[in-house]
């Protein structure tokens, strides 16, 4: 197979990680009801957080740890702020976005550009020798095997498990949970605790793998994507995955496609992953049906396996108990 | 009403900006600076001359008329964070018109408002239609609108209105000057951006306060069902809502260019339109209390570049400040609403 | 087990919704709790099965008290309810409902919920699908489901709430004899409901509640004279009701075909004059809201034709309907009718001509304090709709229709009202009607039905039946017909 395909590939489901850990953290917290939607801050924070610590202490572990804490302590907060204090979450969401993007610039200041510790690459042994697939996911560094095993084990969770039909019945529909002896607020700061600390996750990988380093407003934007793949994947963690490979893919062929277009400058290229988002998300939330049928038949099962999925009934609703 | 009550009604209103400066304190010693040192140099740098205080002024008036936008959409329910795009499609009508029109500045400058007005309007309509047809969320369908405008912007700058020798980040070549907009004495600040700001607050709260149109909107707002039963049409007003908003969006943009930068520039919309949606959420989305959230963080804004100049620290105080006001005003209203709930008697 | 309340109390703002209640419940007994929409028999059974804490009052079981913080708590304890709108998970299957909240492994056994529902299910003659999402199955279908889980969880107590609403014959039948069962098994069975002639059908001790208090107690057999008289307190009286001759033709649907997804209403014919009432009967579910929702514009028809005042009107937007005179009051009057947050001056703003620009206060205020003293109702124009009562919030609704109708339709217009405000919201609709306005409405109550309707028709799974002539109708006929039974 044509080696420069094998190579984007390759880079694509590298560069894809980090938006695999934020998207499967934000679909677990909508999971149990909540939404959290400070992401874009959250990853610049954890991300500057984790390359200080990384940079500070020499200690990549110790890089990662303080991201995910940073994400964790975020994700909290909107919890917090919308189950206890019973504000608006995506009011207290909002908020969030702007301050820990601000944040993030003041105290990242002194660590622009400086060089920083990455995760190394660690090809598996044996498996990187399968042919053509070897290459493609087993030629990369640990936080790609991580971001595998993340989507499997959200899978198995979810849908093979006792805890995960507890946390899929919050989010569907709190009072029957409730009646089942499920502390549903506990189980929301739970959930929004562990998608916040996958976000944190996926801003050391920005820092301290796939976009190296700090500047300002490093990861600006992906945060917004993020939680645009959490609604096009449907809360599945398979189609959440597959979102944050389309929209890899998509930035790789823009800037494979620029050389081609000297007029059009760099920043268009930049942009159009994120319009082309949108139009998928029109995709899935417009008439499906209507679109399905307007296709050939093969591919008809296909677009609609993809587009199905519903967000939990009990998204973003309070619940109190009697 | 008490002595009492009245003092726990003045800690509740304090207690977000104590809150915030505590936790700033805290950051900017982590950054090894001195908190008094630094707070001093943002009110100097906000208020130490009338230039400086016409900065402010300046910096009013793309809040004001975003704010009075965002009051419009909220009013009805939607949360128009295409504000800053909307904005970007106003700035970039109005160069439009003054790249292909040559005309005597008493006739550009009233077409250069309309423009903006039209540009954003535009826009707001693009984010209500993917939001009443197509079913996407108002804040997704406007984060995509965002990036899809200063795209454009982007392309426009860099492809058909490049300046000849070449272009760069800092934008087109400056307008001829027919359309500059007249500005005050010395200062940076324009009477007719100002005057079009206040006159957009005030119309907004009596539409809002006074018209059917604006009963229809919070009616819509506050249960989408019930209005329709009433006999609003639903979608019509809520497109509408959008429209409105993005005229005034497009208007600051519009005014941004004639009157401040008087060129097109990448970043023209600089972050007010999102900064617009903490204004109205600190303002508890009354138009009453929007003049004087605008005007603190307007002189924030204007303050803060003081500390990259003196302090070496990043500007981004500025963000911290006005965000985390607007964070602890949220969660002290949450705690103020959880205390008082155990008091309420359970019978009557 | 036995079971002992003892001077239960329970307020919500201004409503006792349980003034001091006391009661006893022995096992291998089918208890009736009795009582007309309000009397507290909801609110006893969600606190003594853990939903709700008494705000006064103690539960002894076996003579020792107990205190329940959630219905899990109940559960170990061994009580269990079935609520009227069953509380389960619609997006999950039979087999995730079953095994959500059951003890067992970290991992979900499918395995063991599917023989649970195979067993019991077997036991009591249900038979579900286990793999379809719940959301697919009927109200009575998700009723066995949570009784098999509840059962399960070996509960010895078990309550249910109004549980022959919305579910068909057969299913009444199935649910009956495996109550009966339960019962001769030793379970104690709590029976809620306002139905006389199933309480007398199932039961062998009854407590009839009204207003929040214990009216009284017997034992099987029930005297129907006396059970009425316990739950209203007085003998209820016929309404006097004035023929008035029939106007000119209102409405005319011919061949109607309306689809929701769960149900399709077809092949429906009705011709409707100025001034008549009729009643739409049926099973709560059966196609009526969709024929409502069809006639007030609200929802398109598949097929056939909706004539108003002989215009043709298939197909038009809710707006057009409204402009010839025809108006629907929901039954979730703060979910679809009112606005919360604005108040009776700003909705009667909306309600009246909104042409224009500025908004005429003074017509507005004029218009609620005409409303408001015309009305009855407990409140001021500047009042917020949610802090009105229901009673006050259903006599709002009305005030808010326009002056001239055509056609009324009203979903249950005296849903969870006190005997004297459904009297009263009669007596006010009975004069429109003889202003020429045609009314439709659905009620649950047949004896709602019977007093004020001309003629009624009956739906049974999307189908309805002719039109009857009250005149000629016995309750016992309309019961039939709801069942299913001739349609």
């Amino acid at each position: 197979m044509n080696p420069l395909i094998i190579e984007t590939a390759k880079s694509v489901i590298a560069s894809s990680a980090p938006l695999v850990f934020a998207g499967i953290g934000e679909m677990f917290t909508e999971r149990a009801g909540v939404v959290n939607l400070s992401l874009d801050g959250s990853i610049l924070l954890s991300a500057m957080a984790a390359f200080a610590i990384a940079f500070l202490s020499g200690s990549l572990i110790l890089g990662f740890l303080g991201g995910m804490l940073v994400g964790m302590l975020i994700a909290l907060l909107v919890a917090y702020g919308a189950i206890a204090l019973k504000q608006d979450q995506v009011a207290i969401g909002f908020v969030l976005t702007l301050l820990c993007a601000d944040l993030s610039s003041f105290i990242g200041k002194p660590f622009v550009r400086k060089p920083g510790p990455s995760v190394p690459h660690w090809p598996i042994p044996g498996l990187v020798n399968i042919p053509v697939i070897g290459r493609i996911l087993f030629d990369q560094d640990v936080l790609v095997y991580a971001s595998y095993a993340v989507i499997l084990v959200a899978w198995v969770w979810l849908f093979y498990t006792q805890a995960g039909l507890r946390l899929r019945s919050v989010g569907e529909r709190p009072e029957a949970a409730f009646a089942r002896g499920i502390a549903v607020n506990r189980v929301r700061y739970l959930y929004t605790a562990l998608g916040g600390a996958l976000v944190g996750l996926a801003g050391g990988g920005y820092s301290l793998s796939v976009k190296l380093g700090w500047s300002h407003r490093h990861t600006a934007g992906i945060g917004w994507i993020a939680l645009a793949i959490v609604i096009f994947g449907g809360w599945h963690p398979f189609r959440v995955a597959f979102g944050a490979y389309l929209f890899g893919v998509l930035k790789s062929v823009g800037s494979l496609l620029q050389p081609g277009f000297p007029n059009i400058p760099t920043q268009v290229f930049q942009a159009a992953p994120f319009a082309l988002m949108l139009l998928a998300l029109l995709l899935v939330s417009g008439d499906r049906e209507g679109l399905a049928r307007r296709l050939p038949k093969p591919l008809r099962a296909i677009v609609q396996a993809l587009l199905a999925g519903r967000p939990p009934a009990g998204l973003g609703k309070r619940f109190e108990q009697g | 009403m008490t002595w009492r009550a009245r003092l726990t009604q003045i800690g509740v209103a304090l207690a977000p900006i104590g809150l915030t400066l505590v936790m700033t304190m805290f950051i900017l010693l982590l950054a090894g600076a001195d908190p008094f040192e630094a707070y001093g140099n943002i009110l100097s740098g906000a208020f130490e001359s009338p230039k400086k205080i016409a900065d402010i002024a300046v910096a009013m008036v793309p809040l004001l008329l975003c704010s009075a936008g965002m009051l419009v959409t909220f009013a009805a329910g939607l949360w128009n964070i295409g504000v800053e795009g909307q904005m970007i499609a106003g700035a970039l009508m109005t160069t439009w018109l003054v790249e292909s029109l040559t005309a005597p500045a008493g006739v550009i400058l009233p077409l250069s408002v309309v423009a903006g007005l039209i540009g954003g309007a535009l826009w707001g309509l693009l984010v209500g239609l993917i939001r009443t047809y197509g079913g996407v969320n108002e804040i997704f369908a406007g984060l995509g609108m965002n990036f899809v405008a200063s795209a454009l912007t982007n392309y426009l700058i860099f492809g058909p209105w490049r300046p000849p020798d070449g272009a760069t980040m800092s934008g087109t070549d400056p307008f001829p000057p027919s359309a500059w907009m007249p500005l005050l004495g010395t200062t940076r600040a324009s009477l007719v951006s100002i005057l079009l700001s206040v006159i957009a607050l005030v119309g907004v709260w009596l539409v809002l306060r006074g018209t059917y149109w604006g009963l229809k909107l919070r009616a819509i707002g506050r249960n989408i069902r019930a209005a329709q039963r009433l006999g609003v049409s639903t979608h019509r007003n809520m497109i509408l809502a959008f429209i409105v908003c993005g005229a005034l969006a497009g208007l600051a943009g519009s005014l941004q260019t004639t009157a401040v930068y008087r060129r097109l520039i990448p970043q023209i919309s600089g972050g007010y339109g999102y900064l617009s949606q903490l204004v109205v959420l600190l303002s508890g989305l009354r138009a009453e209390w929007v003049p004087l959230v605008v005007f603190f963080f307007s002189a924030v804004q204007v303050g803060s570049p003081r500390l990259e100049l003196r302090m070496q620290l990043d500007s981004s105080m500025g963000g911290i400040l006005q965000a985390g006001i607007v964070l602890f005003f949220l969660l002290v209203r949450g705690f103020r609403e959880r205390w008082r709930a155990p008091e309420r008697p359970k019978e009557e | 087990m036995k079971i002992q309340l003892r001077d239960i109390y329970k307020y919500f703002g201004p409503v006792r919704a349980n003034d001091g209640i006391s009661l006893e419940i022995e096992s291998g007994v089918i208890h009736g709790l009795l009582g007309e929409n309000g009397a507290g028999k909801t609110t006893l059974m969600k606190i003594l099965s853990g939903y709700q804490s008494a705000d006064r009052g103690t539960i002894l079981l076996n003579g020792r008290p107990v205190h329940f913080r959630s219905p899990a708590d109940a559960i170990a304890a061994g009580i269990g309810m079935l609520h009227q709108d069953p509380l389960d998970v619609p997006a999950f299957s039979a087999l995730e409902n079953l095994a959500l909240g059951s003890p067992g492994g970290p991992f979900l056994n499918r395995a063991r919920a599917r023989r649970t529902l195979e067993t019991l299910g077997r036991r009591f003659g249900f038979s579900l699908d286990p793999d379809a999402p719940v959301s697919s199955l009927t109200v009575g279908e998700r009723q066995q489901l949570e009784m098999v889980r509840l059962l399960a969880l070996g509960v010895r107590v078990i309550i249910l709430d109004e549980p022959t609403t919305g579910i068909s014959a057969p299913q009444k039948a199935l649910l009956f004899q495996a109550l009966h069962q339960l019962s001769q098994e030793g379970l104690a069975v709590i029976f809620v409901s306002h139905k006389l002639e199933e309480v007398q059908e199932l039961c062998s001790r009854v407590t009839v509640l009204r207003q929040g208090k214990v009216a009284g107690e017997l034992r099987a057999p029930f005297a129907t004279d006396e059970m009425v008289s316990l739950m209203f307190g007085q003998a209820l009286g016929t309404y006097g009701r004035r023929p008035i001759p029939l106007g000119e033709i209102i409405l005319q649907v011919e061949n109607l075909t309306v689809r929701s997804p769960r149900l399709e209403l077809n092949g429906v014919h009705l011709t409707v004059r100025a001034g008549e009432v009729i009643g739409l009967a049926g099973l709560e579910g059966s196609g009526q809201r969709l024929l409502m929702l069809a006639c007030a514009g609200l929802q398109k028809p598949h097929g056939g034709r909706i004539i108003l005042g002989g215009q043709d009107v298939t197909g038009r937007p809710y707006t057009t309907f409204l402009r010839h005179g025809v108006a629907f009051v929901p039954a979730a009057r703060l979910e679809e009718g009112l606005v919360p947050g604005l108040t009776l001056r700003e909705h009667f703003a909306l309600a009246g001509d909104t042409r224009g620009f500025l908004i005429r206060w003074d017509e507005a205020d004029a218009r609620a304090a005409q409303m408001i003293a015309d009305f009855n109702i407990v409140g001021q124009a500047d009042t917020r709709v949610e802090a009105l009562s229901g009673g006050n919030q259903q006599r709002a609704l009305l005030a808010l229709l326009p002056e001239r109708l055509r056609l009324l339709i009203l979903e249950h217009p005296t849903r969870g009202l006190d005997i004297a405000s459904s009297r009263w919201i009669w007596h006010r609709l009975l004069e429109r009607r003889e202003r020429g306005t045609a009314i439709l409405f659905t009620s649950t109550d047949l004896d709602e039905l019977v007093e004020y309707s001309d003629r009624i028709v009956v739906f049974s799974g999307g189908k309805m039946s002719a039109p009857l002539e009250t005149s000629r109708v016995t309750v016992e006929e309309l019961g039939y017909l709801i069942g299913g039974r001739g349609l």
